[in-house]
C-alpha cells in the first residue's frame, strides 16, 4: 500500500497537508479508502484545473526522437514548443541517452524515429531498438504512443526503423493514438501535419485521464523475503562485454532483473550471486578422477546425484583444507607444503581443486570427495547501479576469469556462470554499510577504482546525479589499455559533459613504457586532492587490495604531508581523522 | 535554398584565434581519444582528420566505449616529389605510429592512418623535421598543389614544378598557432596573427590547385578549383592557360549540388601565375558562400555570378588582362607503367600502385622494397595523380639494382596487368572515412576483377577503360570524369556513372542510381556487347556511351 500511496499523492500533496490526510485515512478499511477515493476524483471533476494538469505524475508528456542528421530531433523540439505552449509538461530525450526499459513506465509517449543507410537506426539508438525488437521486451499495455518515421525514399528499406518499431509496440500490447506518418526528405510538410494531429489527440487524453486517474488504486499483495538463505532468482536482462577487442581481460557488465522481488539496496551494497560451477570443470574433474557422473551421493542428508553435487552444491574451484589433509596422507611432498603456513596459503592462492588432482594422485571415492570439498559459497559483486536510476534493476561488473595454468585450462564459478548462458542467476542483496554516499547530496567526493572496481562508482555517480546532487563527483580509474579497457567509457564522458562528473584522471598502465597507476594520477593531482579533502570531500578506494588499495593510502599520506605541509605523523593523524568521520572508505577485495 | 546566416564551420573559425582553438586542451585529454566537436573541424587545417573505425562502431557503442578513434594525417608533398630521406622518414613514421601502411593519394600527398591521438604530435613533429609539412593539406585552404610529375621531359618539368612550389608556398597558411601547437615554438608576447590572404576565416571551403604538362592531363586539370595548364613553346615553357570553377563534390539528391568540369579562362605567364593564384583565391574568399557549404566552392560562385563577371573580376584585381587561352592537346590521363629514358640519360621507373597503398601484404613486400630501394636511390620519388609511384633520376648503372630490389620484395612487374587495373582509382572509404557510404578502396579490387572478365568476354581487355569508385558523392577519387564511375550510396549500393572521356574534358551522366553489384555488372555486360559490335574505330567506351546517349537498345 505505501508505494500506491506515494505513487499518487505525493507530487500533489505534500508537508502538512500529506500529515493530515494520513491522520483522516489510518482508521480506514478496504472499502472506506476506496469510497473516499470516488469522493474525492468527484471533488477534483468539480475542481478542473485548479491542480494543475503538469504535477500529477504520469502525465508528463514523452517525446523521444532518433537522429541522425538532427531533423528527427528539430522536428520532436519543434512538437515540444507547441506541446508546452498548450500546457503541458513536456520531456524531450534523445533515445541514444535513455534506459530502454523506462517505456515501462510512462503512459503517454510520442516517438520521431530517422531511418539511416538501409533500414539502420541512427548512431546511438541501437541498443534502444534491440532491447524493444527483441524477445526480452515486455508487454506495454499501458502505454499510448504515436510514431513518426523519417526516410529517405532513395534508400530500399524506407523508413524501416519507424515502421518496425511502431508494429512491435502494438505487437507488446501499446495503443497507437495517432496514426504512423512516413515522411521523405521533404518531411517538413507531413511532419507539421501529424504534429498537428498529435496536438489535438493531447489535449483530449489529458481531460480523460484526469478523471480515470483517481481509481487506480491497487493493493500491493505481500513479498517473500529474499536473502542469503532463500535467494531470489533474477532474470538477466543484460550480459554485454564491455571489453574491447585485443584486451586481456574479458569484462561483462550484468543487469539483473529485481522486479517483483522487493529488494531494495543503496549504492554501495553488493548482490550475492549462487553460481552454478562451470560444465565443463565438472565434467574435467568427474574425467580426472574416473568416477562416474551419476553415481548418487549424499549432501546434507540428502540424496544426488555426484554430477548435481559437483555443479549446484560444493565448491570446485577454491581449495579448502579437508581436501588437501585427505591428500596428503599419501604425498609427503604435498604434507611438507601444508605444514609451513606460507607455503600453504600460497598453493592455496595459486592452486584450484583440478591442479591438486592431477599433481597428487589420490583414489577418490565419490562419497569421501563430496564430504572433503566445502559448500559452494555465494560471491559478491559490488552493485553497478543506482537504484533509483534503474527502478527494478541490479547492474553488476563482472570480469570473467578464464586462464590457464599448469598446462590447464581454469575457470571461475560465478563469474563464468553470469557470462553463460544462464536465463536467470539466484541472487541477494548484501549490505554494506561501510561504503555509503555522503548524506549530504552537497558533499563533494573522491573516487578511486581499478578495473572492476569502478562498479561501486558507476552507482555514485548515477545516484548523485538522478537526485541532482550538487557535490563534485571526481573519479580516478585505471586499467591497462585504454583503447580496449576503459570500463563504461561513454557513460563517464557523457556524464562530465553533463557536468555529473567533475573530474576524470585515468590512468592504463600498459600504453607506455613506464606503468602509469591511479596512485601516480593521484600524486600528479595532489593539490587539488587535498583541496577537496580541506572542504570536506569523501574519499574512497574500491579494487584490488593487495597492491593498488595500500599504493593509494601510500599516496594520500604523502599528499596530505606535502599540501598539508604536515609531518608524517600528522598526516597520519589527519587520515585516521578522516576514518573515523567515515570520509575515507574502502570496498577492496 | 540556404537562409542568410553563416555556417557553424564559420564560426568555429571566427572564434578559433587563427586555427588554435582549443587543440592543446583536446590534446591533453587523456580520457578520450577523439578532440572537442569544434577542435575536429580546426584538425583539418593542421592537415589531419578524427576518424573512427567504422567496422567496431556499433560492437563499440555496446560495449559502452568510445569509437575507436585515430587520426588520418595528410602529408603536403607540393608536386608529388619527396626525396629518398623524405621518404625514409615517412616509412619510419608509417610503421611506429600508423597502422603499416602509407598511402599515395590522388592529389600526390602521402597520408598516414591509424595514428592515435597521444601520437599526432610526435608525428607531426617528426614530418616536419623531414621538411615537409601538414599544415593546409586540408581545410577550407588551398590544399596540395599538383604537378604532372613528367620526369621524362625535365626541363618543362622542371619550370612547371617551380611555380608549383612557388604557388603552394605563397599560398600557406600565415599563422604561427601550427608552430606553436606542433613543434613547440612559444608565441612571441603580444603578437598578433595576420592572414594577408585568407583573412581570419580563411576559405568558405577547400581550394585545389593543380598543373599539368599536355599531352597528359594526368592531374585532371578541370576536377580543379582553379588549374595552369603548362604551354610549351621552342621547347620552353611560356606559360599557362589558366582554367577556374572545376571541382567534384556533389550530394545525393540535391540536385542543386554538382559536379563542375573547369573552363579554360586564359593565358599567363610563368610569373603571373602566383599572382593569378593568389587573386582567384581572394576572389572566392570575398564571393564565396559562407552560409552553405555544399555550395561554397569556387564552382558555385562562378556560375552564380556568372564567367564574364569572374574574369573581369580577376583582370581587374590583377592590374592587367589574361591574355587568349593557346593550343594545347590532352591525349592521355593515366601513367605510363615502366622504364622510360629521358634525353638526359637519366632513367624513371613508374611503379603501379594498388589502391595507392604501400603496405607489406603476405610476400609482396611493397613498403620494404620502397624503403629498400630509397636507402641506396641518388634521384627523387615522385607521387602520381593516379596513386602510383615513379623513382624518377635512376642511372643507366643503377636500373638493375632497382630492379633485383623490387623482385626481392615479391613486388612483381607490372606488365601483365590489364589497362583498367592500372588506371582505376579509388578513395579510401570504409572503415576509416567519416563520410563514406559504401566500400571503396577495399572494393576495388573485386570489382576490377570481374569488371576485366567481363571485358575479356567482350574481346575488349586491352581497351584502357577507366574505372574510379568513391564511397560517397564527394569525389576524391575524381569518379565524374571516369568512362565508369561508381558512387557509394550504402553498403553494397552505389549510384553509376557513365561517359567519361579519356582527356577528362566530359564529366560523365548518372545512368542509374541504387545498384547493386549485379545490377552494375548486368548493365555494363550489356554496355560492353553494345560497344563491342558497333563502335567506331578507335572509339573510346565513353565517347561511344555518349554519343548514345546513354539509351541502351531493347533486347529480349
Amino acid at each position: 500500500m505505501a508505494a500506491a500511496e506515494r505513487e499518487i499523492i505525493t507530487p500533489v500533496v505534500g508537508g502538512s497537508e500529506l500529515t493530515a490526510l494520513q491522520r483522516v485515512t489510518r482508521s480506514f478499511d478496504r472499502d472506506q479508502l476506496l469510497w473516499s477515493s470516488g469522493f474525492l476524483a468527484g471533488l477534483a471533476e468539480t475542481r478542473a484545473n485548479v491542480v494543475p494538469l503538469q504535477s500529477a505524475r504520469g502525465h508528463e508528456w514523452h517525446i523521444f526522437y532518433a537522429t541522425e542528421t538532427g531533423n528527427s530531433r528539430r522536428v520532436a523540439e519543434r512538437l515540444a514548443g507547441e506541446a508546452t505552449a498548450a500546457g503541458l509538461s513536456t520531456v524531450v530525450q534523445d533515445l541514444r541517452d535513455v534506459r530502454p526499459k523506462v517505456l515501462k513506465n510512462i503512459d503517454s509517449a510520442v516517438f520521431v524515429v530517422a531511418t539511416h543507410g538501409v533500414g539502420d537506426a541512427p548512431e546511438g539508438s541501437e541498443p534502444f531498438f534491440e532491447f524493444w525488437l527483441s524477445d526480452k521486451a515486455p508487454r506495454l499495455e499501458s502505454l499510448d504512443f504515436s510514431v513518426l518515421a523519417l526516410g529517405d525514399s532513395s534508400y530500399a528499406d524506407f523508413c524501416e526503423v519507424g515502421k518496425r518499431f511502431d508494429a512491435r509496440l502494438r505487437e507488446l500490447g501499446a495503443t497507437a493514438v495517432v496514426k504512423r506518418v512516413d515522411c521523405d526528405l521533404d518531411f517538413e510538410k507531413p511532419a507539421e501535419a501529424w504534429t498537428k494531429q498529435i496536438l489535438e489527440q493531447a489535449s483530449k487524453t489529458v481531460e480523460t485521464n484526469k478523471s480515470a486517474h483517481a481509481a487506480h488504486l491497487t493493493s500491493v499483495p505481500a513479498k517473500p523475503e529474499y536473502g542469503r538463505e532463500h535467494p531470489f532468482n533474477a532474470d538477466i536482462l543484460t550480459r554485454q562485454s564491455i571489453t574491447g577487442r585485443g584486451s586481456t581481460k574479458d569484462v561483462r557488465h550484468i543487469e539483473l532483473d529485481l522486479e517483483g522481488s522487493g529488494l531494495v539496496y543503496q549504492p554501495g551494497d553488493s548482490i550475492g550471486v549462487l553460481p552454478s560451477n562451470p560444465p565443463q570443470l565438472v565434467a574435467t574433474l568427474l574425467q580426472a578422477t574416473g568416477l562416474e557422473d551419476d553415481v548418487v551421493v549424499d549432501v546434507d542428508g540428502e540424496s544426488t546425484t555426484l554430477q548435481e553435487a559437483l555443479s549446484n552444491d560444493k565448491e570446485i574451484t577454491v581449495l579448502s583444507r579437508p581436501v588437501l589433509d585427505a591428500v596428503a596422507e599419501s604425498h609427503p611432498k604435498l604434507r611438507s607444503i601444508l605444514e609451513s603456513r606460507d607455503s600453504f596459503s600460497k598453493y592455496l592462492e595459486t592452486h584450484q581443486l583440478i591442479d591438486l588432482i592431477h599433481e597428487f594422485p589420490y583414489d577418490w571415492q565419490p562419497q569421501e570427495l563430496v564430504d572433503a570439498l566445502r559448500r559452494l559459497t555465494p560471491r559478491l559483486y559490488s552493485i553497478a547501479s543506482s537504484p533509483d536510476a534503474n527502478p527494478g534493476e541490479a547492474h553488476l561488473t563482472v570480469a570473467v576469469v578464464n586462464y590457464d595454468a599448469y598446462g590447464r585450462q581454469h575457470w571461475g564459478s560465478a563469474s563464468n556462470f553470469l557470462a553463460g548462458d544462464a536465463a536467470s542467476a539466484p541472487i541477494y542483496v548484501e549490505p554494506n554499510d561501510h561504503f555509503r554516499l555522503p548524506t549530504d547530496g552537497d558533499t563533494s567526493i573522491i573516487m578511486i577504482a581499478a578495473g572492476t572496481g569502478v562498479a561501486p562508482f558507476r552507482a555514485f555517480v548515477e545516484h548523485r546525479r538522478e537526485h541532482a546532487n550538487r557535490g563534485k563527483n571526481w573519479l580516478f580509474f585505471g586499467e591497462r589499455n585504454f583503447s580496449s579497457d576503459f570500463l563504461y567509457q561513454l557513460e563517464w564522458l557523457r556524464y562530465r559533459k553533463e557536468g555529473a562528473l567533475n573530474n576524470l584522471d585515468v590512468a592504463f598502465s600498459r600504453d607506455q613504457k613506464d606503468k602509469i597507476y591511479v596512485q601516480h594520477r593521484l600524486l600528479e593531482k595532489g593539490a587539488d586532492v587535498y583541496d577537496w579533502l580541506e572542504h570536506g570531500a569523501y574519499f574512497y578506494v574500491c579494487g584490488d587490495m593487495k597492491t593498488m588499495a595500500p599504493d593509494v593510502d601510500r599516496a594520500l599520506h604523502s599528499i596530505v604531508r606535502e599540501h598539508g605541509g604536515m609531518s608524517a605523523d600528522r598526516a597520519t593523524e589527519y587520515i585516521d581523522d578522516l576514518k573515523r568521520a567515515g570520509r575515507y572508505q574502502r570496498d577492496v577485495y | 535554398m540556404s537562409g542568410s546566416a553563416i555556417t557553424p564551420v564559420e564560426e568555429i573559425k571566427a572564434r578559433s584565434d587563427y586555427l588554435r582553438g582549443t587543440i592543446e586542451d583536446s590534446l591533453a585529454d587523456d580520457a578520450t581519444g577523439a578532440l572537442a566537436e569544434d577542435d575536429t573541424q580546426l584538425a583539418k587545417f593542421h592537415g589531419f582528420y578524427q576518424q573512427d573505425d567504422r567496422d567496431l562502431r556499433a560492437e563499440r557503442t555496446r560495449q559502452k566505449l568510445e569509437p575507436a578513434h585515430s587520426f588520418m594525417i595528410r602529408v603536403r608533398v607540393p608536386g608529388g616529389i619527396a626525396t629518398p630521406a623524405q621518404w625514409l622518414e615517412m616509412d619510419r613514421l608509417a610503421r611506429r605510429y600508423g597502422n603499416q601502411t602509407l598511402r599515395l593519394t590522388t592529389r600526390q600527398a602521402f597520408q598516414f592512418h591509424g595514428i592515435i591521438k597521444r601520437d599526432l604530435k610526435a608525428t607531426i613533429a617528426a614530418i616536419n623535421g623531414a621538411l615537409l609539412d601538414t599544415i593546409a593539406a586540408c581545410g577550407d585552404v588551398n590544399r596540395n598543389v599538383m604537378c604532372t610529375p613528367l620526369a621524362e621531359r625535365s626541363d618543362i618539368h622542371t619550370a612547371a614544378y617551380e611555380v608549383s612550389k612557388a604557388i603552394s608556398a605563397h599560398l600557406t597558411p600565415n599563422t604561427s598557432a601550427y608552430h606553436e601547437i606542433w613543434l613547440d615554438k612559444k608565441r612571441v608576447a603580444g603578437s598578433e596573427d595576420h592572414e594577408p590572404i585568407y583573412g581570419a576565416t580563411y576559405l568558405p571551403r577547400k581550394f585545389k590547385i593543380g598543373v599539368v604538362i599536355p599531352p597528359s592531363n594526368d592531374v585532371d586539370i578541370f576536377s580543379q578549383d582553379l588549374g595552369f595548364i603548362a604551354i610549351e613553346e621552342d621547347g620552353k615553357l611560356a606559360g599557362f592557360n589558366v582554367t577556374a570553377g572545376g571541382g567534384m563534390g556533389m550530394h545525393h539528391g540535391e540536385p542543386d549540388t554538382y559536379p563542375r568540369v573547369a573552363d579554360i579562362i586564359g593565358f599567363c605567364k610563368p610569373a603571373q601565375a602566383v599572382a593569378v593564384a593568389e587573386q582567384v583565391v581572394k576572389i572566392q574568399r570575398d564571393h564565396g558562400d559562407r552560409t552553405n557549404r555544399k555550395h561554397a566552392r569556387l564552382k558555385y560562385t562562378i556560375d552564380d555570378n556568372g564567367l564574364d563577371w569572374f574574369r573581369e573580376e580577376l583582370n581587374r584585381r590583377l592590374g592587367f588582362d589574361l591574355q587568349a587561352k593557346r593550343p594545347f592537346r590532352f591525349l592521355t590521363r593515366g601513367d605510363e607503367i615502366g622504364w622510360s629514358l629521358d634525353a638526359h640519360g637519366q632513367w624513371h621507373l613508374a611503379v603501379f600502385v594498388p589502391q595507392g597503398r604501400l603496405a607489406d601484404v603476405g610476400d609482396v613486400k611493397m613498403l620494404s622494397a620502397l624503403a629498400a630501394i630509397a636507402k641506396v636511390h641518388k634521384g627523387t620519388f615522385r607521387l602520381t595523380a593516379n596513386q602510383n609511384l615513379i623513382i624518377s633520376g635512376v642511372a643507366d648503372e643503377e636500373k638493375n639494382g632497382v630492379d633485383r630490389l623490387l623482385e626481392r620484395h615479391g613486388v612483381r612487374s607490372s606488365d601483365s596487368l590489364s589497362p583498367l587495373r592500372k588506371q582505376a582509382l579509388a578513395c579510401v572509404a570504409l572503415p576509416t572515412c567519416a563520410l563514406a557510404m559504401a566500400e571503396a578502396e577495399r572494393y576495388l579490387p573485386t570489382i576490377t576483377d570481374k569488371l576485366e572478365s567481363l571485358l575479356a568476354r567482350h574481346g575488349l581487355g586491352n581497351e584502357p577503360v577507366s574505372l574510379r569508385i568513391t564511397g560517397c558523392p564527394n569525389g576524391c577519387a575524381r569518379p565524374y570524369l571516369a568512362e565508369i564511375g561508381l558512387v557509394g550510396k550504402a553498403p553494397g549500393q552505389y549510384s553509376l556513372f557513365l561517359g567519361g572521356n579519356h582527356d577528362g574534358s566530359r564529366l560523365n551522366k548518372l545512368a542509374s542510381e541504387n545498384m547493386n553489384e549485379s545490377e552494375i555488372l548486368e548493365t555494363l555486360d550489356r554496355w560492353l556487347g553494345y560497344y563491342a559490335s558497333k563502335r567506331n574505330p578507335g572509339e573510346t567506351l565513353g565517347d561511344f556511351i555518349d554519343r548514345k546517349g546513354l539509351t541502351l537498345p531493347w533486347t529480349d
